[in-house]
This record gives structure tokens, C-alpha cells and sequence, in this order.
């Protein structure tokens, strides 16, 4: 029995984001991180190890340096990785992207009792959509923005969040999960798994590995396999200043302004 | 010299970080307000594989190694004092005695609950009439033929009122040395907590790492199985000194924290601080200040993890000694504790002396790493010994 | 005629996938159908609303009075409640019938869910997430020109280009991406609630709206899953996106965050609003997080927004940052809050809090 993650390293939007005098960001300027989704996605599938001592395979398409976080998530519980990387995936939009991670997947073999968990959105695309777009390319179920998740006999139960309350949703394995941040607490790398995690196997899956997957075409990969392109990116302009309202009476201020607007 | 960090340690460095933000911190003001042993952190410690850092698989270790284990104590002390401490004296004072001394039996008994958190350890020397004058122990044992018994108290034990193991020494009769004289021979003795005659007494009320249990240990006829002589009769000693040079790498690694915790916070309170117009970081004086402490904390830095080197090293079987790295790096980061504590709280002005900025605490609890396991002095006298012999 | 994404001529139409609950339609459902009412009159095409549900013909009508020409209905016990499976299969197989040129789904939990899995299926692109969108290039230009910092007259843009430019955030809000999808049908995207207008409501324009019922086959075993229940949650969440007023709390309540919650819930009172709240707020325990405001929160842009000791990260200003009027109180005049905000207060909010409360008391007697 499997538990099989896709993951995606991204640059932390969170923090501090420096853009450059051309209006592009300055990826430098950020630090890398596993995509908090991604994370609960693993601490979803660590559980499952725990309550039935499935494998759990990491699985990210990315540039070689991804292999650090991929040893991180080993660190932390996963049994093994694959990292998914060539010159040839280089410029893929969600389309392309879930084609080719589909494609690792089937090779990486998926069965009845395997679940397939997923990120609900990535912090720097945000687009929510490789986790169904694998699905669906794979031909699996799939429930998303899981909040709360039980596996037993072959049967996944999810509690499917809504924006005002919840589904409860069932669906047979194999089937693909997404996850959002409130599923679990992620829990930390081990001191132990830290110290074994670059002795656990990792796979790196390059064109050639892929290329016999039907769904490996020269126009399903890569920029060319991409139905969508960036036409423009640009950063939104400041607002300009306001006004600040000085001196001892400023509420008083304040509200005089709202009176003449005639909002109060 | 390579001062590179391995990949491991890297990746070790930045989970204690993340854990010390998280779960430690939060709760250092609490821990030190209310003197509450923080006995949720150590599980989770333990559940991390913290209370066993350095020790081997085979007896339930993480398998890591000693830098990584004073990097530990370092970034737990960094947000909290008395967390570092914790797992200093468990591991230093308590697990690795019986992993350098103990027979296959003990290890096989004590290493593995020790690393899992299952219990928690300390090491008890200290007496009353015996403090620097550690020879003065006054806590006998007796050899009762099927078993030893152990009358005496020790004070100032850390972890007393939450371990199950007890490192205790003890003076097991009296021999003639090489120049006649007779002296005492001492030993050393795992103790349990639930051994007949054994009971934990005084809590210490105390000027820092308040979070951290320092009790008295009481043994009155205290009765324990003879297979709980640690090491050689009579070389007990020598296992409480080689002990202590461990454990002098955990207490500088918590000097370190403490004093590396404070500078960062002082560092982003002056930034945020405006007077006269202007943040006070903008002021020479804080410049310099910052400056020198900053170099300052590295160089002893450098000092804490060339001694966890050379103790790696020496398990590796290099046959090397550590004893005065281990010395020298006590003795120069706490030292370093106290002078940057107590000139970032002067940074701080006021507020650095309510109890709403940590920097008080860090300065309360920087003074201890001057005077347990060791003096200052004491280390003074470790390294003139080997200088000028 | 076989179906083949890449025949891009042979694509027309703009349609809207209406998403209903229980048998209402979602308030998106109106903000989309008036968005692509402009989008469909650039193109010179029909504007198709599309609904699946059971027995729901009766609602079909009300999407006309915002611009529908036409609402499509698929009706079957087995759409009543949202499946990816079945949504899926009737959209796609329909969209193989008919092809329309465009296909926009308002970006709920559930159309984030069933947009992927079709563009996925129909082999085209799909943009998440738009919050802005253009057909004429003219139109276009002159958004960029009021939205970002290019300096459009020296760039060259294709006039006769009638892609559609759909604009979305990324990066958490700090980047503006426009995405097209020139070689494939139809053009598909998710669109961001609550961030296109909705028309006025026309009842002529309702009444004449044409339904028609386009045939499907759908059986259970196309669903491979089940739900099992849908539960409300137990707390009534609050609507932030329909308030004319929203009050936010953030970091800055953190030495007593129930007294400076409690503020926010009477300074809401007082001016007709709901109470909102930052990312941290919301993280730190003191707020449920359907209160939260931001990137990952709700996008709001009400009359008026009062920002509360928020220091104004940009993922909290990505959710706000439209509101018509933006007043902000923080203790730190070099807050980056007070750069969105048209009127700033530089003050600790729990003094200046009730002071703000007995002025508005007032000026409001005063009238």
C-alpha cells in the first residue's frame, strides 16, 4: 500500500518580496520552502503510515536543487523520493505540468489501496489545478480542499471543506487527495531521519525515463505543451498617500469626514 | 580547519530552529514566571529524538553526533535557558556516563529508555560541603555484599524533580595513594528513582532558569542492587571528570544561546526603537556596542563547537582529549553570556527591565553558566594545570 | 463533426457556468453573467449561462435579467449535489456539442475543483483565479495603464487581437500575471468572487431569456464518488463579502484580543459592518477563520474598510486593497498599512477606538 505526494519547492511569498526596477520579481530575494498545501499533503500521508504502515513516496518536478527538500520530507517520515527533472519539462503550465507528473506517477505505479495526495494550491502560482488535473489524466477520484481524512479497507472517507461548512465525501482507491494548511500540524524532521534521509533511495526521473508514457508527447511538455501563456506580468502600483489625521481631536476628525460623506 | 556545516547538520540546525520558534518559545516567559518544568517540550523533544541526539542506533540513539547535539542546547537556549539545560544535563550528566562507562548490560538497560524520553536523567556530586571541593563528598556506600547502601544528600540537582536515573558519587571506603597518604576512594552508582531510601527534597528557588527542577537528593539507607556500580570501584572520580568535560560543552553551548538570543533581540528591538528622531540603531554607541558583542559571541562560538569536534573525535577513537577545549569554551562563553546579557539589557533602557522583554530573564539566566559544573575558576584551574605542567 | 480543441474558428460563445447550491444560484453566478455580458457584446456573440442541478429549470430565468441570452439546463437527480464526475462528463460531453469560444466558472471550493478537471479533459488552458478580464486590446491597455507600473505607450499590442487577456494575482498577491490561451478552445477561467460588479437586474430581459435543455447521458456509474452528507457549519459564518462595512483586527489587539475584538464588534455596530480580521489574527486562535481577510482569506472591497493595528503586509492588502474608502489605526506611523489607506490615524487602537465610537455616537445625533 502506497501513499504517493506530490510536492513543489517555491519561493516563501510570504515574507519579504523584493521586486526588481523592471517590475519583475527578484526570486533571489525570497527564500525557498516546501509549499505549506504540500506539507500537510505529507503529514496526511505520515499519518497513514503510522495507522497502517504504508510507504509513503515524495514525488517533485524541479530543478536538481530540489533534491534538498526532497531529502527534508524523507526527514521527516517519507520512505522515498523521486524528483522529476529535465531541460525538457522546463516552462510547463499546470497543463503540461500534471501531464508529466501523471506520467511519473504511472511509472512510480499506482494500485487499489494507494491514495495520492496533493497540495491544494502553491504559493507562488496559485492556481489550484495540478492536483485535479492529475487526476483526471490518471483517471482517478478526486476530492479536494480535504480538511479532515480516514482510509479503511480500501475506502476513503474526506471531509470536503466549503466556503460556510463541509462535505463528507467517500471514494474507492486509488483516488487523489488535495489537502489545505488546516488539515494537520506538519510534524518536524526527526534528529534520526535527518542523519539516514541521504541514505534513503531517490530516483531522478529524466526525459528518457518519461518519454515512453503515452501521455509524453514533444506537444504535451514543456512550453510547447502548454496551452497557457504569460502575455504580461507586471506588479500593481502603489496606492498613493492618504491622509493622516494629526492632533488631539482626530476621532472627532474622523468622524466629521464619514458625516460629510454621508456614510454614517 | 573546516568549519563548514555537513548537510545534516545544516538540516539538523534548522529543524531546532524552527522547533525553538514554535513550540519553545512561546512558552519561555510562562516557564520562567510560574518556575513550571515545561513537560510538554520534553515530550516532544524526546518524540524528536533530542533526549539522544549523539548516541548510536544500537542503544536507541539518533545516530547524529556531538556538534549537532550542542547546536541543540544552543538554539533551545537561545529562546528559552531552562529548556537548553534540560537536555544538557540529561544527556551530558546522565546518558553519556553510562554510554562511556557503563558494561553492555547497563546500556542495553538505561541508553535506550534514556534516548526515547522515557526517562529523564540527572548527576548527582554536588554536596552541601562539597561544591569546587568536589573531593569533599561526604555520601557513603556501603558494600553490604548482595547490595549497596547509600546514605548522604546532594544539592543543586538538575532535572531532580522530574528524572528516573541519578548518576550518584560516592565514597565507597578509604585507600593509601602513591604518596602514602590515605585518601577516599569515591565511585560512581546509577540510582533510580524508585530505589528503596531514595527521595528528591528541597526545590531551589532561584535567580534564573527558574523553569528548571534543581532539588536535593536524599539517600537515607537507601538500598540498590549491586550491579549498579558504575565503572571501576574507586575510579569514580575520574568518571565524575570525564563527565563533567561533556557536560562543560553542553553548558557552553547554553551560554552560547543565551547570549546569541540575546544580541537578536536586541538587534530588532534598536531598530524599532525611536528616540531623538531617530532609531537608537542609527546611534554610534549602539553600533559599536552591537559590534563588539557580536564578535565577541562568535569567538566563543568557535570555542563550543572546536571542543564538540574534538569529543567526536575522541568517540571516534582518536584518542584525543578535550578536557581544557571543553574548559576553555565554558569558561569564555559564559562569561560571554553574562557581558552580553547585561549590555543588551542596557540597550534596552527601561523596558529592558520590565518583565515584558525577555532580555531580564536572558540575563538572570546567564549568570548559572559561571558556577555550575564547574566554575569559572575552576575551568581556570583545568587549563593553567595542562599549561603549566 | 469531431471535436478538436486546436480549430479555434470553429468556436463561438460565451458561457458562464452558473453554480447552484441546494437550488439557489450563487451570488457569483450574477457577478459573472454581467462581467461576460461586456465580454460576449466585444465578441459579438451569445452569452449561454450553464446549469446543472435537479429541477431547476425554475431559476434559470433570473441569470437573463443580468445579460444571459440563453441559460443551458441539465437537470438529473444525479447532478442535484456538486460531483466532480458528473459535473464533469455533462460539461465536457455539452462543450463537445456545442463549443463555445469562451467558458468562465466563478472560483468557489467547488468550481476550483471542477474547472481543472475539465480543462484537463476538453485538452485546453485554464486560467485560476482571474480578477480581471479583457477581450478588445484598446480596453486593456488602458487597464494596464491605470493598474500597473508598464509604461504602455512604448510597448507594441496587437489591436486586432480578441484573445482573451485574463489577469490574475500570483506570488501572493505581489504579482499581476494576464494569461492567454491562444491556440486552444474554449478559453477557459476561474473567476475571483466577489471582484466583478453586478449589473442592474433587468425583469424584460429575465423574461425573455431562452432555456434550453441540451441532451446528456448520464449514469451512477460515472460518479466514482459518494457524498455522504453536507453540513452547514455549526456557527453562522459571517459575510464579509457582501458587507458594506468591514472592521479588521490584527496584531496590534494582541495584549488583550477579546477587548480589542470586542472594539471592532462595536465600531462594526455603529457603522453597519461585520468584523474582519488578519491572517494573524486568525492563526494566533482568537478569531474563526471565516472572519479572515487577505490573499488567503476573502477578497473584500466594501464602502468602507477600518484596518485595526494591521500593519498591512500585502497579503492582508491583496483582500482590501479596492475598498472605496480605507481607514487605518497603528500604533507605527511607518506602518506600510498607512500607504493603502486614505485615511490614517497613528495611535493605539484601543484608545483611539472608543474615542472614534463616541464621535460617530455623536455626529450621528448631531444630524
Amino acid at each position: 500500500m502506497k501513499a504517493i505526494v506530490c510536492v513543489k519547492q517555491v519561493p516563501d511569498t510570504s515574507g519579504k518580496v523584493a521586486v526588481n526596477e523592471n517590475g519583475t520579481l527578484d526570486r533571489a530575494s525570497m527564500a525557498t520552502i516546501t509549499n505549506p498545501d504540500d506539507l500537510a499533503a505529507v503529514e496526511a500521508a505520515l499519518r497513514l503510515k503510522d495507522q497502517t504502515g504504508c510507504e509513503v513516496v515524495v514525488v517533485t518536478m524541479g530543478p536538481p536543487p530540489a533534491e534538498g527538500m526532497l531529502r527534508e520530507l524523507i526527514a521527516r517520515g517519507a520512505d522515498r523520493a523521486v524528483l522529476v527533472s529535465g531541460r525538457e519539462f522546463g516552462g510547463s503550465d499546470t497543463f503540461a505540468t500534471s501531464q508529466i507528473l501523471a506520467a511519473a506517477i504511472n511509472k512510480i505505479g499506482v494500485e487499489k489501496g494507494d491514495v495520492v495526495f496533493c497540495g491544494r494550491q502553491a504559493i507562488d502560482g496559485d492556481t489550484a489545478q495540478v492536483g485535479p488535473q492529475i487526476a483526471e489524466k490518471l483517471h482517478l477520484p478526486q476530492i479536494t480542499y480535504v480538511a479532515d481524512v480516514k482510509v479503511e479497507d480500501g475506502v476513503v472517507t474526506a471531509k470536503r471543506m466549503l466556503e460556510d461548512g463541509f462535505m463528507m465525501i467517500q471514494a474507492e482507491t486509488p483516488c487523489l487527495l488535495t489537502c489545505v494548511k488546516e488539515l494537520n500540524e506538519p510534524r518536524y524532521m526527526s534528529v534520526g531521519g535527518i542523519f539516514e534521509c541521504y541514505s534513503k533511495p531517490m530516483d531522478v526521473f529524466d526525459y528518457n525515463a518519461l518519454k515512453d508514457d503515452p501521455l509524453i508527447e514533444v506537444d504535451t511538455i514543456g512550453l510547447k505543451g502548454s496551452p497557457t501563456n504569460v502575455f504580461k506580468s507586471f506588479t500593481p502600483p502603489q496606492k498613493g498617500a492618504g491622509t493622516m489625521l494629526e492632533g488631539d481631536d482626530v476621532a472627532a476628525q474622523m468622524a466629521g469626514i464619514l458625516a460629510a460623506k454621508h456614510l454614517i | 580547519m573546516d568549519f563548514t556545516l555537513s548537510k545534516e547538520q545544516l538540516m539538523v540546525q534548522k529543524m531546532y530552529r524552527e522547533f525553538a520558534q514554535n513550540e519553545v518559545k512561546p512558552l519561555a516567559a510562562e516557564v520562567d514566571e510560574q518556575e513550571r518544568y515545561p513537560e510538554e517540550t520534553v515530550a516532544k523533544m524526546a518524540k524528536l529524538g533530542m533526549m539522544g541526539i549523539y548516541f548510536p542506533k544500537k542503544y536507541g540513539g539518533a545516530g547524529a553526533d556531538v556538534l549537532s547535539y550542542a547546536m541543540a542546547v544552543e538554539e533551545l537556549s537561545k529562546v528559552c535557558g531552562t529548556t537548553g539545560v534540560i537536555v544538557s544535563a540529561h544527556t551530558s550528566l546522565c546518558a553519556a556516563p553510562i554510554f562511556e562507562n557503563g558494561t553492555e548490560e547497563q546500556k542495553m538497560k538505561y541508553l535506550p529508555k534514556l534516548c526515547s524520553g522515557e526517562w529523564v536523567g540527572a548527576f548527582g556530586l554536588t554536596e552541601p560541603g562539597a561544591g569546587t571541593d568536589a573531593q569533599g563528598q561526604q555520601t557513603t556506600a556501603v558494600d553490604m555484599g548482595d547490595y549497596w547502601l547509600l546514605n548522604g544528600s546532594k544539592i543543586f540537582i538538575t532535572n531532580a524533580g522530574y528524572a528516573n536515573v541519578f548518576i550518584i558519587i560516592a565514597v565507597t571506603g578509604t585507600v593509601v595513594n602513591k604518596k602514602g597518604r590515605k585518601v577516599k576512594e569515591i565511585s560512581a552508582f546509577i540510582v533510580e528513582r524508585t530505589d528503596e531510601g531514595f527521595s528528591v527534597g528541597k526545590h531551589e528557588k532561584k535567580m534564573g532558569i527558574r523553569g528548571s527542577s534543581t532539588c536535593e537528593l536524599i539517600m537515607e539507607d537507601c538500598k540498590i542492587p549491586k550491579d549498579r556500580l558504575l565503572g571501576v570501584k574507586g575510579k569514580g572520580f575520574q568518571v565524575a571528570m570525564k563527565t563533567l568535560d561533556g557536560g562543560r560543552i553542553g553548558i557552553a553551548s547554553q551560554a552560547l544561546g543565551i547570549a546569541q538570543g540575546a544580541l537578536d533581540e536586541t538587534v530588532a528591538y534598536v531598530k524599532e526603537r525611536k528616540q531623538f528622531g531617530r532609531s537608537i540603531a542609527q546611534f554610534q554607541n549602539t553600533q559599536f556596542e552591537l559590534a563588539e558583542m557580536k564578535a565577541r559571541v562568535e569567538a566563543a562560538r568557535l570555542l563550543v563547537y572546536r571542543a564538540a569536534m574534538k569529543k567526536q573525535a575522541a568517540m571516534e577513537g582518536s584518542k584525543e582529549h578535550y578536557t581544557v577545549e571543553a574548559a576553555e569554551a565554558k569558561l569564555i562563553a559564559a562569561r560571554t553570556a553574562s557581558d552580553v546579557t547585561r549590555r543588551c539589557l542596557q540597550l534596552f533602557g527601561g523596558y529592558g527591565y520590565t518583565r515584558d522583554y525577555p532580555i531580564e530573564r536572558m540575563m538572570r539566566d546567564a549568570k548559572i553558566t559561571e558556577i555550575y559544573e564547574g566554575t569559572s575558576e575552576v575551568q581556570m584551574m583545568v587549563i593553567s594545570g595542562d599549561l603549566l605542567k | 463533426m469531431a471535436y478538436d480543441c486546436t480549430d479555434t474558428a470553429a468556436f463561438k460563445g460565451v458561457w458562464v457556468f452558473c453554480e447552484q447550491r441546494e437550488g439557489k444560484l450563487m451570488p457569483t453566478d450574477f457577478e459573472l453573467i454581467s462581467e461576460a455580458r461586456k465580454l460576449a457584446d466585444e465578441l459579438g456573440c451569445e452569452l449561454s449561462g450553464l446549469l446543472l442541478g435537479e429541477n431547476v429549470e425554475g431559476i434559470a430565468k433570473e441569470l437573463g435579467g443580468y445579460g444571459a441570452d440563453k441559460v443551458l439546463v441539465c437537470d438529473s437527480p444525479l447532478l442535484k449535489d456538486y460531483t466532480t464526475d458528473a459535473y464533469t462528463k455533462v460539461i465536457c460531453d455539452v462543450i463537445h456539442e456545442y463549443k463555445p469560444e469562451v467558458f468562465l466558472i466563478g472560483a468557489t471550493n467547488i468550481g476550483r475543483d471542477l474547472g481543472p478537471r475539465c480543462a484537463a479533459r476538453l485538452h485546453t488552458g485554464l486560467t485560476a483565479d482571474a480578477t480581471h478580464l479583457d477581450i478588445d486590446t484598446a480596453k486593456y491597455m488602458d487597464f494596464l495603464r491605470t493598474s500597473s507600473t508598464i509604461d504602455v505607450d512604448s510597448q507594441k499590442f496587437n489591436m486586432e487581437d480578441r484573445n482573451l487577456k485574463m489577469t490574475r494575482p500570483a506570488f501572493g498577491g505581489h504579482l499581476m500575471a494576464t494569461i492567454i490561451c491562444p491556440r486552444f478552445r474554449p478559453q477557459m477561467s476561474t473567476v475571483r468572487p466577489g471582484v466583478m460588479k453586478k449589473s442592474a437586474f433587468d425583469a424584460a430581459k429575465a423574461e425573455a431569456c431562452q432555456i434550453v435543455k441540451p441532451a446528456f447521458e448520464l449514469t451512477e456509474a460515472d460518479c466514482k464518488t459518494k457524498v455522504l452528507s453536507i453540513e452547514k457549519a455549526a456557527k453562522k459564518m459571517v459575510d464579509l463579502i457582501g458587507a458594506d462595512v468591514v472592521v479588521s483586527v490584527g496584531r496590534g489587539i494582541s495584549k488583550d484580543p477579546q477587548a480589542g475584538i470586542k472594539l471592532a464588534e462595536e465600531l462594526a455596530a455603529e457603522l453597519g459592518g461585520v468584523v474582519g480580521a488578519s491572517r494573524a489574527v486568525v492563526d494566533s486562535g482568537w478569531i474563526s477563520s471565516d472572519h479572515q481577510v487577505g490573499q488567503t482569506g476573502k477578497t473584500v472591497h466594501p464602502k468602507i474598510y477600518v484596518a485595526l493595528g494591521i500593519s498591512g503586509a500585502i497579503q492582508h492588502v491583496a483582500g482590501m486593497q479596492d475598498s472605496e474608502m480605507i481607514i487605518a489605526v497603528n500604533k507605527n506611523d511607518m506602518a506600510p498599512i498607512f500607504g493603502v489607506a486614505d485615511y490614517g490615524i497613528c495611535g493605539d487602537l484601543f484608545k483611539v477606538v472608543p474615542q472614534l465610537i463616541a464621535s460617530i455616537k455623536a455626529a450621528k445625533a448631531a444630524e
